[in-house]
């Protein structure tokens, strides 16, 4: 009974690292429609900034590294979209091929540059306790990531609805053409929203090394479920995308609490479908008076 | 809008596959022909050096180009320089199979060495057999297998998964709990220790199994923290590691409170997965970089001196540098390179290696191992605690077992 509820702060923890995860995608895929496979290789560079920050931080890389890992994976967005993206903008099978390409050459550069094997990222000492919930240990690095999910949904609801480039975001993705006859440069619109969301993966991406692998596949892991998150919470949805990634979480956790991982993935991903043939448009739909 | 996006992913399928019926058509010509003509004897070495399994096979990869070198330090074979023909399996099993045929047939090598996964094995085997070729793999696996174009230098199941066992019953450890990666590895040894299990009077408290890069593991750990078992028997393989140990001590489950005996995790993993929240942990192998020995420290110190001092020598590393120098000995044996009078000159054939002396056994072309319980130290290397002090005789079927009857 026990361990029944302790799988309830557990279910959190996954919706949790679900959220992290899948942040950054309701900006450039919930937002903008760009289909950004590359998406898991900004949250691998989140991880090997926190690595590389050990040199200089020490123990307290994890900390240092949630704002550089924010620019490092921004700036490598910002480059993809100015690069190659923008000029894909309405296509998204198109965008797709590429940006699975990208996310090719990403995880084999990471792997040249940094070698194949995982690399080790120590956790800050403060962060390797844990606190009895339930029955059941709630580890500290889990209190983290969780903490960290608020915070970063927080912050990213206070810039959309408070800050003046927030409204033009939000603008400019409820209605595209009458935000550019209203005067707002939608190009430079569209690079910032791929700045902040590919730097939210850099974000998760230091916080993944407290729980995971630190390697040049860990994207991989992560992609399929980010999109998940996205797609069954709503497009462009912030709310969506929490409740979707709670749900996803606590599901997961006791599917594979009754039955196994295995057939836990099987049933959240069965879940998900049988809900979009239900809601097609996700949990929570975008009402606009837009044309497209 | 679909038809441009399903005409490239067509071809992208279709392609490889037409490759492969073209290489396949031309089997006409002999194979295993390397030592004629030329000044050179090729060998391919075919590991993976992109994708997810990479982590792993890189390093096996280069200890084999190391024993090439040592070969061609020595004299080379036949009066000719051994070269190495490196391909990329690139993690796909296909692709293996493919570059197998490739190495086979247009680069005409003489024997190959490579694979890791038991997938990517079971790819390239019926390319071996069908052109009477050899392959050296280094790794250990599930057994129950034993082909007559394949030599296995890594251990069978008697040669480490039952001595691991042993070493968990010696130390008084009845109630295991038995974790792994889904797929046919973790799989067939489970059954194997569930048989041993029953035969020993110990007790399986659960036996779960995670997808392949799976990195959520604390409803496991929650599981397992219920079930109290003495010991875990983590047959997980790659990144997974990673996440479950971080997971399973961040919950506080360290080594002396939880003892996770593991067998695919060598020095090399180590690191990667943070050195505290693995020491103090066993581990089952054949070799570790702390094994005692001359041939160990010239090994060692090679390895060293051409990739790095932070570099660490590893089990399937060694049974990789092993395969090179057997099949260098069993061709100045045969004084050939063709596969048959190589096979025939390796049998019963004898080396002093890294981990000791290594017999090759003729009938199932397997070695003789000993197996070795090590724990992680604080540096992350790997100290001996235990030892089956003579090789242990292959037997990947394990007949010599009464409780494993009918397992295979």
């Amino acid at each position: 009974m026990d361990s029944l509820l302790n799988q309830v702060p557990i279910g959190l923890s996954i919706g949790a690292v679900l959220l992290l995860v899948a942040l950054g995608l309701t900006f450039t895929f919930g937002q903008m429609g760009v289909v950004n496979m590359a998406h898991g290789e900004f949250i691998m560079a989140g991880g090997y900034t926190a690595y590389m920050l050990q040199d200089w931080a020490g123990s307290q890389a994890v900390l240092a590294a949630l704002p550089v890992a924010f620019a490092v994976a921004g700036a490598l967005g910002w480059v993809l979209e100015r690069l190659a993206i923008r000029h894909f903008y309405g296509r998204p099978l198109d965008t797709l091929l590429l940006t699975w390409g990208v996310s090719l050459v990403l995880q084999q550069a990471a792997r040249d540059l940094f070698g194949a094997p995982n690399v080790q990222v120590v956790a800050p000492g403060w962060l390797t306790g844990r606190i009895e919930v339930l029955g059941g240990a709630l580890p500290y690095a889990r209190l983290f990531i969780m903490a960290l999910a608020v915070a970063c949904v927080a912050g990213i609801w206070l810039y959309l609805s408070r800050s003046r480039p927030g409204r033009r975001m939000r603008a400019v993705m409820q209605n595209r053409q009458l935000a550019e006859v209203s005067g707002v440069a939608t190009a430079r619109v569209d690079q910032l929203t791929f700045f902040i969301g590919s730097g939210l993966a850099g974000v998760a991406g230091v916080a993944l090394t407290l729980i995971g692998p630190v390697g040049p596949s860990i994207g991989t892991y992560y992609i399929v479920d980010a999109f998940l998150v996205v797609v069954a919470g709503g497009l462009g949805q912030l709310r969506g995308a929490v409740i979707a990634a709670v749900a996803l979480g606590m599901l997961n956790s006791y599917a594979e609490f009754w039955t196994d991982a295995s057939l836990a993935k099987v049933i959240v991903f069965a879940v998900v479908i049988g809900f979009l043939q239900v809601r097609p448009q996700g949990m929570f739909v975008l009402r606009s008076r837009a044309l497209t | 809008m679909r038809e441009p996006f399903l005409r490239p992913l067509a071809a992208a399928v279709l392609l490889p596959a037409a490759l492969l019926t073209a290489c396949g058509g031309e089997s006409g010509d002999g194979a295993g022909g390397g030592a004629s003509g030329g000044s050179t004897i090729k060998v391919g070495v075919l590991h993976s050096l992109s994708g997810t399994m990479a982590i792993s096979e890189v390093t096996v990869k280069n200890s084999e180009t190391l024993a090439i070198e040592e070969v061609n330090a020595a004299g080379g074979l036949l009066g000719k320089k051994v070269e190495p023909v490196v391909e990329d399996g690139a993690s796909d099993w296909p692709t293996f199979a493919q570059k197998a045929q490739k190495l086979i047939k247009k680069d005409k090598v003489a024997t190959v060495f490579g694979g890791w996964t038991s997938a990517s094995r079971k790819a390239m085997l019926p390319v071996f057999e069908r052109n009477k070729a050899l392959l050296w793999y280094p790794v250990q696996y599930e057994g129950l297998e034993s082909s007559p174009s394949i030599f296995y230098t890594g251990a069978t199941t008697n040669q480490q998964i039952v001595p691991g066992l042993d070493y968990l019953k010696e130390k008084g450890k009845k109630k295991l709990y038995l974790v792994g990666s889904d797929y046919v590895f973790p799989r067939t040894a489970n059954k194997i220790i569930k048989a041993y299990a029953k035969a020993n009077g110990m007790q399986i408290l659960g036996e779960e199994y995670t997808p392949l890069g799976h990195t959520e593991y604390s409803t496991l750990v929650n599981k397992i923290g219920e079930a109290k078992p003495d010991a875990v028997f983590n047959t997980l393989n790659g990144d997974s590691n990673v996440a479950f140990f971080k997971q399973l001590r961040s919950a506080g489950f360290d080594a002396a409170k939880l003892p996770v005996m593991s067998v695919s995790i060598a020095e090399e993993e180590v690191k990667g997965i943070g050195i505290d929240n693995i020491v103090g942990q066993p581990v089952a192998w054949n070799y570790y970089e702390t094994t005692k020995g001359r041939a160990n420290d010239t090994f060692v110190k090679a390895f060293k001196a051409k990739y790095g001092t932070g570099k660490v020598t590893s089990d399937p590393m060694e049974a990789g540098y092993n395969a090179v120098h057997l099949w260098a000995a069993a061709v100045k044996k045969a004084g050939s390179t063709d596969p048959e009078a190589v096979k025939k000159a390796a049998a019963g054939l004898s080396l002093d290696l890294p981990e000791g002396k290594v017999t090759i056994d003729g009938p199932t072309q397997h070695v003789y191992k000993t197996a070795r319980i090590g724990v992680v130290r604080k540096d992350g290397l790997i100290d001996e605690v235990w030892s089956s002090k003579e090789p242990i005789k292959p037997d990947p079927y394990l007949k010599s077992y009464p409780w494993a009857a009918g397992l295979s």
